[in-house]
């Protein structure tokens, strides 16, 4: 069974993002870039259908600039067996991404396509979503649990959903996005960076691959968080809601 | 903040520290305090840094290790050291770095097969017995001995500050074969550690570095298989001396690494607190002594990767080792100095990871090599010669 994962370089969730003073983007400079923490869960659900399976092939595609080797690389070394870089260095929105992404299926042909549920930089949350509505694919997003059948023809797919879990099915192929609890991956070990080395990174160009890219979407600005102040501890009730009302006025 | 140093670290290497980063961020850092309080940490940690490679980053592939280089070990140093105590990285590189290798450079196939492999999955745990109660710096005046009786060796002696005593399933051990001869007496021994006559006669009480379980050991007509003898008689003090580069290299990364982690604990510190209507940093006499370590600590790193550069070259690397070693571990217990002064009265408190650092820093300029013999050894390898 051939899995296809989507593969997002993000700034790491532990760095301090600040916004540049114009509002037009974020400081780059000092920033560490990983793999989109939904991206390694997907990686990680596609490792341990193919370790169940015992064959199949994982393979990573990736969008960006040369510098996505990085991840690709990491990814290969946790055991996917090949990756495809898309180079493109112009900005893109969900729908292009999708676009881009559905060429690829095409020309792959996996089975199943297993995706982040978002990015933590652009939190948009709907890459997967339009790649199913593209190919014409079922979809199971926010996936929390993903059980193959035994003729691998088929998946359950559990998802977190307000308040419960729900458990849908379909046939594959099919797209899968996973949320935080699927599982908790793996690191990469020594050896496996080692063997990465030598795993495939296929790079291709976007302008190539006949993927209609024109921005439907702009970003006009962004904006850091309010600074939160100081909480203050009080010590009685009386003065609690006094401050409620002089103060934050809120009753 | 560490600076990045890309002439020396390609992107293989920055996957790793990115590994073993998380790695210690998520299985060691939450229990360190425990396992320092405990004084010993779990066994089973050297079989998760086994599945994960650690253990055998240079260590040859045939026997399941990585082959990689110098500066894969250092990444792992660095990031290990990153755990906010000195004691647990202590204890792994010396299985890793400073004991196991005597088997990977000089242990027959057999040896290796038997030793090295389970050390690299974490199954065993090597450990490296040369300090006497008598003395460490004067190697070449050891006084245990092993005396050949037939296809035996019987080893009689002590050994003192032994890291790993407690966990360790394999010893490799100095002693003379033949007790009137100085330096060129000297041979190794493998001993298992369930060998009649040998014994741990202590586990002794540090001042720092808790998590490392160091020990007294004891040899009582400790009879080994003449095939456990390391490599050729008679020449263990070379061994020894070469397993020294690596060692005190290591040993220099640590304390810089270390350091490093308490400077940037401190920074964040004194950015936070404020006396006298401003921050602890924005008092200049603060900034300008943070600002000359921050200097000394990158001089002191830049002077490890110098060092390591020479040893990865092949070329003899005593004098370059021996100065990284003297100068980072100075630079780190004044730079452990400062971080606990300018803590104020909570630098002085347990809480504060700066007074452990106080503490677990402090054995760096004796052990492995004290100050006073890393500048022997600049002056008789490095400054005594043809100029
Ligand atoms: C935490 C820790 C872990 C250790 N782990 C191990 C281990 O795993 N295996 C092992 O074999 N050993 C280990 N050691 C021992 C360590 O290597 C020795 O402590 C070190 O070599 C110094 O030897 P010594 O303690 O006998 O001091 P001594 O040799 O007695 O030296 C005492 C003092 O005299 C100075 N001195 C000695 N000779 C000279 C000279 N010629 N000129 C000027 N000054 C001199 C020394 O620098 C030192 O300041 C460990 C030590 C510590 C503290
Ligand atoms: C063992 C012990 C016992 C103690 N016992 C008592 C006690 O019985 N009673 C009591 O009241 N207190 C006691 N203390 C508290 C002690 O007096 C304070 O720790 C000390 O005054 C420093 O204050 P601080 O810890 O708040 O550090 P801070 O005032 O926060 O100072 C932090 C650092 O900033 C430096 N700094 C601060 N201001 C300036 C400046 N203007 N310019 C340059 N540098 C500056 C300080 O020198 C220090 O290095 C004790 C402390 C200890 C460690």
């Amino acid at each position: 069974m051939k899995v296809l994962v989507t593969v997002k370089r993000v700034p790491d969730p532990e760095t301090t993002i600040r916004v540049k003073s114009d509002g037009s983007g974020i400081e780059t400079d000092n920033i560490k870039y990983v793999i989109n923490p939904f991206d390694e869960i997907a990686l990680e659900e596609a490792l341990r259908i193919k370790e169940k399976l015992g064959a199949g092939e994982v393979v990573l595609v990736s969008i960006g600039d040369s510098v996505v080797t990085e991840q690709l690389r990491t990814g290969l070394a946790m055991g996917a067996d090949r990756a495809i870089l898309v180079g493109c260095d112009q900005d893109l929105d969900s729908l292009a991404v999708a676009r881009i992404l559905a060429k690829i299926v095409e020309d792959e042909g996996p089975q199943l396509v297993l995706m982040g549920k978002q990015a933590i930089d652009d939190d948009a949350n709907q890459a997967g979503q339009m790649l199913a509505a593209l190919l014409g694919w079922p979809q199971a997003t926010f996936a929390s649990e993903v059980v193959l059948s035994d003729d691998q023809q088929a998946v359950k797919v559990t998802r977190e959903v307000d308040g419960g879990l729900e458990t849908i099915g379909f046939a594959l192929p099919g797209i899968i996005t996973s949320d935080l609890r699927l599982n908790e991956p793996r690191y990469a070990s020594l050896p496996g960076i080692m063997k990465a080395r030598k795993k495939e990174i296929k790079e291709v160009a976007a302008a190539d691959l006949d993927a209609d890219m024109s921005p439907r979407l702009t970003i006009n600005s962004l904006e850091p968080p309010t600074q939160k102040e100081a909480g203050k501890k009080v010590e009685t009730v009386e003065e609690l809601i006094g401050l409620l009302h002089d103060e934050a006025k809120v009753i | 903040m560490l600076t990045a140093p890309t002439r020396f670290f390609t992107e293989d290497h920055e996957i790793f520290r990115e590994q073993v980063r998380n790695f210690v961020t998520k299985e060691v850092h939450p229990h360190i305090d425990q396992w320092e309080e405990e004084a010993l940490f779990p066994k089973s940690l050297y079989q998760r840094m086994g599945e994960l490679g650690f253990l055998g980053i240079r260590h040859p592939v045939e026997y399941g290790g990585s082959a990689g280089d110098i500066w894969m070990t250092l990444v792992f140093c660095e990031e290990l050291c990153r755990c906010r105590a000195l004691g647990l990285p202590t204890s792994v590189l010396v299985h890793t770095d400073m004991s196991s290798t005597h088997i990977a450079r000089n242990g027959t196939a057999e040896q290796k097969e038997k030793y090295l492999r389970p050390m690299i999955t974490g199954e065993a745990v090597c450990a490296i017995g040369v300090t006497e109660p008598s003395g460490g710096s004067d190697v070449a005046s050891i006084r245990t001995t092993a005396v050949k009786d037939g296809d035996s060796y019987v080893i009689n002696g002590a050994k003192i500050f032994i890291t790993n005593s407690v966990h360790a399933d394999v010893f490799c051990v100095a002693a003379k074969t033949d007790k009137d001869a100085q330096a060129r007496g000297i041979s190794m021994f493998i001993v298992e550690r369930d060998t009649p006559g040998f014994s741990l006669a202590k586990k002794l009480d540090k001042m720092g570095c808790h998590s490392s379980d160091t020990g007294e050991l004891v040899f009582e007509d400790v009879r080994v298989p003449r095939h456990n003898l390391l490599g050729e008689e008679g020449k263990g003090f070379y061994y020894i001396m070469q397993n020294f580069q690596d060692e005190r290299l290591i040993a220099a990364s640590m304390a810089v690494s270390a350091a490093q982690q308490a400077l940037e604990d401190t920074l964040r510190y004194t950015r936070e607190r404020q006396t006298f209507g401003k921050r602890v940093f924005d008092h200049q006499v603060i900034s300008h002594r943070l600002a000359d370590m921050a200097t000394e600590l990158e001089a002191a790193r830049q002077l490890t990767y110098y060092a390591a550069d020479v040893l990865a070259s092949g070329r003899d690397c005593s004098t370059e080792v021996s100065m990284a070693k003297l100068y980072g571990c100075n630079v780190a217990n004044k730079v452990a100095y400062e971080c606990v002064q300018m803590h104020g009265g909570y630098g002085y408190m347990k809480e504060f990871a700066v007074e452990r650092f106080y503490r677990d820093i402090r054995q760096t300029t004796i052990a492995g090599g004290s100050a006073e013999i890393m500048k022997e050894i600049i002056v008789k390898r490095g400054l005594d010669r043809d100029l």
